[in-house]
């Protein structure tokens, strides 16, 4: 019988056959966890009175790193601590990491064909490289920590196919955005998705991190693009060891069959307070106080690349802070030797380190109550970035740069 | 899966996310306790002072959607919250609720703020004692059973390990 993705990888990582519905104990390539979630994993790992397996664990600090205040600061040193104390070959430092789902793809532990566990939500970023990989909670991760394998439910599959050409200023964000506007923030709840056709080929694997990143916001477990040459040249010098794709059987059984025409997906915006609130960025003329332009998301070199091009000698508008955070070391260090911090600087916008900083409402740009951002993050959720009553647009880097010059959200057609 | 629970309702709608359930700048601690201090602080700063060991939360549709903190349900379970029923779930908090022993439950029963909500988990059951209706729910995968059965997913771990390291020898 014909199979989805999920069920091939789940039938070669459990070892037998599986049927959507079905739970089963599989066998996990790499488990990661950050500052937030790690703590409470060695909580639980203590308890098991188990040695870790060294090899498959990935630790990295980046949700509240460098420490905000103490108690940051006290987590961040349990996972010093804990990778010190077992002798872990992967903990990334401050200084030498970034937040942690580009870390993983960046340094290797992302292939096609691995399943891969990491907690953090966003952890689905990776089935933009052809892996399985999805968000799972701190105690489970310690039990992978101990045994190397997990429970999972076989989840059924929607496919959504793009033909069509992508119009200029629109990213693989506008999209998944379309996705979830249409679909819903539950839209996907338990399933896995798959994503494909011409006008995903023709993006780069950035543009398809992003895809995958936010699946978990129509509730995925998680979401694959099927690898390419791309992928190939991307994982080529990082990847850790060996690996064998995985693709889905061209007739295999979906629980549903999405088409879109990308040429007729302008950029978009997701408006407070969820992510499927979607309306295109040229109807919108909203005043800001903030453009955000990092994360997980949207932190890349491609990302900092299309907003410098925007930016490059204009100001940000007056009244509003532009703030710039590459996603790693390795992106920070790219955009520095392309000049993309020059422009930056230059149109008075603050770039820092690599952080998850105020995506998540931690640090380095928390808002005010009743302020408004434009931001290129992942989540709009009630106080997300601050205070309750503060608001957030998310947005593809090209519309976090123009809304900056303009001061309020535009389609970046109209200050090009 | 074995026992009851029985208490007031705090009624929720649909989408509750994790940074609502505890808001992130509160994620720099593990402890149930001192998490339970700010749970709902910006959507319902209520809750925290007037919450009551026993308490039950009733919910929509997508509840715990967002973060994979497994903070919202230690901030729940610290908070005495002891069963969630919702008409759907986020599945992240889904395994995090079930893996450290905070029992949730799907159903459509129409549930009002304050009204005193029965879970009989052997039988299946969801009770309104307000309204006086009930329905039923699905019961768990066997291995969820069990595993709740167990105590939660560290009891089941320890056990596999222990089993493993036997069939070694």
């Amino acid at each position: 019988m014909a199979r989805t993705f999920a069920e091939k990888i789940f039938e070669i990582k459990s070892g037998g056959r599986v049927e959507p519905g079905q739970i089963v104990e599989a066998n996990v390539d790499y488990v990661m966890a950050n500052d937030v979630t790690a703590p409470p994993a060695f909580e639980a790992f203590e308890k098991l009175g188990a040695q870790p397996m060294r090899e498959k664990i990935i630790l990295i600090p980046d949700h509240y790193v460098p420490n905000k205040d103490v108690a940051s600061a006290i987590q961040a040193k349990s996972m010093r601590d804990f990778a010190a104390k077992w002798k872990l070959p992967n903990y990334f430092e401050v200084g030498e990491g970034g937040v942690c789902h580009q870390m993983m793809m960046e340094r290797g532990f992302v292939a096609p064909g691995r399943l891969i566990v990491g907690a953090d939500s966003h952890t689905c970023t990776y089935g933009a490289l052809g892996a399985f990989s999805t968000g799972i909670g701190s105690t489970e991760a310690a039990t992978v920590f101990a045994r190397g394998k997990l429970w999972f439910k076989v989840p059924r599959t929607d496919r959504f196919v793009f033909s069509g050409k992508v119009r200029k200023h629109v990213f693989g964000k506008d999209l998944i955005l379309r996705i979830i506007g249409d679909i819903g923030v539950d839209g996907a709840l338990y399933k896995s998705m798959e994503v494909a056709g011409p006008a995903i080929e023709s993006l780069g694997v950035s543009d398809r991190m992003t895809i995958a990143n936010m699946s978990i916001e129509a509730g995925a477990k998680n979401l694959y693009i099927a690898p390419d040459k791309k992928v190939d040249a991307y994982i080529a010098g990082r990847v850790k060891g060996k690996y064998k794709p995985v693709f889905p059987d061209e007739d295999a059984e979906y629980d549903s069959i999405t088409e879109y025409d990308a040429s007729e997906i302008p950029p978009l915006v997701a408006q407070p307070s969820l992510p499927s609130n979607v309306k295109p960025a040229a109807e919108l003329n909203v005043k800001i106080d903030q453009a955000y332009l990092g994360s997980c998301t949207n932190g890349r070199i491609e990302d900092l690349r299309a907003a410098a091009k925007i930016i490059k000698g204009k100001k940000v508008a007056k009244g509003v802070r532009m703030i710039v955070v590459p996603a790693s070391k390795e992106i920070f260090e790219q955009a520095i030797d392309e000049g993309l911090v020059t422009i930056f600087t230059k149109a008075n916008a603050f770039v820092s380190g690599p952080t998850c900083g105020a995506c998540l409402g931690g640090y380095m740009g928390v808002l005010a109550p009743g302020e408004v951002a434009v931001s290129s993050t992942n989540r709009n959720f009630v106080g997300r970035m601050g205070a309750k009553d503060s608001k957030v647009y998310l947005a593809n880097p090209a519309v976090v740069a123009a809304s900056a010059i303009a001061g309020r959200i535009v389609d970046p057609s109209e200050v090009v | 899966m074995k026992g009851m629970a029985e208490g007031k309702a705090w009624k929720f709608g649909d989408n509750v996310d994790t940074d609502q359930i505890i808001p992130a700048e509160y994620l720099v601690t593990p402890d149930m306790k001192e998490l339970a201090k700010h749970a709902f602080e910006k959507a319902r700063p209520e809750f925290a002072r007037n919450v009551k060991p026993g308490d039950i939360i009733a919910a929509g549709s997508n509840f715990g959607s967002g973060s994979s903190r497994e903070h919202a349900p230690r901030a729940l379970i610290g908070a005495g919250i002891t069963c969630v029923v919702a008409k759907s779930f986020a599945r992240i908090f889904f395994r995090n609720s079930i893996n450290i022993g905070l029992p949730l439950i799907e159903t459509d029963l129409p549930v009002k703020e304050g009204d005193r909500i029965r879970v009989d988990f052997e039988k299946g059951t969801v009770t309104n004692l307000t309204t006086k209706k009930s329905a039923r729910f699905p019961p768990y995968a066997d291995f969820l059973k069990g595993l709740m059965d167990k105590g939660g997913l560290i009891p089941y771990a320890k056990m596999m390990i222990d089993e493993e390291r036997r069939g070694k020898r």
